[in-house]
């Protein structure tokens, strides 16, 4: 099955302007739920997610065609976003801000049939490259070299992280389902 | 379920307002936001350059607005650093210390409404200051397509733009009587600006200075009336004023 995002830099290269809602749109979903898993709070992952996508449009207005048609949008967006949740959000009172007409917004809750409060807990007891290899890896669907080169660890360390935070996860299951069996 | 396949469904939708966030960040799309102004509820336009447009808050003005920038338009707060100076912006007839964004309209355009923006309020200027303001001043029609375009008014006061002959022309903001009611607003006296017109007065001078000033102009209106003189033509002895620069 072909992905959409196959294309997407190539178009993007022909139409910055008119391409980039669909990058928003088909990436804005993983960064988005990405990120809320990694940070376990809705306002932190939205703000980060809108940060990262604003910071990659203006990033790709100075790049000249050829290199916005070579880039891996993905792997590069998430490096952004991380980037900018290692560091504090900058001031945002230079641009507007949207207007929040009714609380809570339809989208914000978990998937149907997701305790993800449950899932919030459980990865905030993994350590910090941990989760984040094993929410890019299972989550978001990321291969194991796509998050090497986004965290800067080596494939190796990365299949490590993967496999103690795998390990970790089953451990705290086993441990509530003794609990809750009593 | 295997635990890697319980992770892989913790992805839901995409939250409502992050694709506008965006596209408000990027300047994709422009929010807007109402006020008060002398003709009643107003719409304004903005992103991160600047406002972008004003038109009264009736019809189809979203449509309007569509139609003229193609861009997308939310409902959106201004941004913090310049939002609280919008209304008094909107009250005296000059952007100040809010920013405008004038792409939507070519160059030399933005340099006609530039000067337009400059013109004091209570003051009147015509078509053709505002060409030779704006470095051009055989462009007499393109500095009158300019203001007729003008994407701010209020704003950008082409209310107090008038023909080169004194009389004071049409207006783009809703019905014509608009520009009495604003002119009026201010303290311009719409009726004196039509008697000097028909007269074809064109410039007043201060016979003890010698300088010479469009009508409106503070400086003669700060004249004792008894050294004024009303002039058609600029007269040879004469020197235009600094403040007003009459052509």
């Amino acid at each position: 099955m072909a992905d959409p995002t196959d294309e997407l830099p190539k178009r993007l290269a022909a139409d910055l302007d008119g391409i980039f809602p669909q990058v928003v749109e088909l990436m804005g979903r993983r960064l988005y739920w990405g990120l809320r898993r990694m940070s376990g709070d809705h306002h932190t992952a939205e703000d980060l997610t809108q940060e990262a996508l604003i910071r990659a449009y203006h990033a790709l207005c100075g790049y000249d065609r050829d290199r916005i048609r070579e880039l891996r949008l993905e792997p590069w967006l998430w490096t952004i976003a991380l980037n900018l949740g290692r560091n504090h959000l900058r001031d945002r009172s230079r641009r507007p801000t949207l207007v929040e007409l009714d609380e809570p917004r339809g989208g914000v809750e978990d998937p149907e049939m997701v305790d993800g409060a449950a899932w919030d807990r459980r990865l905030s007891a993994l350590s910090g490259p941990q989760r984040t290899a094993v929410v890019l890896r299972h989550v978001v669907g990321l291969g194991i070299e796509e998050i090497s080169e986004i965290t800067g660890r080596p494939v190796g360390t990365v299949k490590t992280d993967i496999h103690r935070g795998l390990n970790r996860l089953r451990t705290i299951m086993e441990a509530e389902e003794h609990v809750a069996r009593g | 379920m295997s635990l890697e396949g319980e992770l892989a469904a913790l992805i839901g939708e995409l939250p409502a307002g992050i694709s506008e966030g965006v596209a408000l960040g990027t300047g994709l799309a422009d929010g807007y936001d109402f006020y008060e102004s002398p003709l009643g509820m107003v719409v304004v336009t903005f992103n991160l350059r600047g406002v972008s447009g004003l038109g009264l808050a009736e019809g189809e003005w979203q449509q309007r607005f569509l139609s003229r920038t193609g861009r997308g338009l939310f409902r959106a707060e201004p941004p913090k650093s310049w939002a609280r100076h919008i209304p008094a912006a909107i009250e005296a007839g000059r952007p100040g210390k809010v920013p405008v964004d004038l792409r939507s309209v070519s160059p030399f355009h933005q340099r006609v409404l530039r000067a337009t923006a400059g013109i004091p309020r209570g003051e009147v200027r015509s078509y053709a200051w505002l060409a030779k303001e704006a470095g051009n001043p055989a462009a007499v029609r393109a500095a009158g397509s300019a203001v007729a375009r003008n994407p701010i008014p209020l704003m950008i006061p082409c209310h107090r733009v008038v023909r080169s002959d004194g009389h004071l022309g049409n207006y783009s903001l809703g019905r014509p009587e608009n520009k009495l009611i604003l002119l009026n607003h201010e303290g311009a006296d719409p009726g004196w600006l039509e008697d000097l017109a028909r007269r074809g007065v064109r410039y007043r001078a201060n016979v003890t200075t010698g300088i010479y000033c469009h009508p409106t102009c503070r400086s003669i209106r700060r004249s004792k009336p008894e050294n004024v003189i009303d002039l058609r033509e600029p007269i040879e002895g004469f020197r235009p004023c600094e403040v007003c620069r009459p052509a």
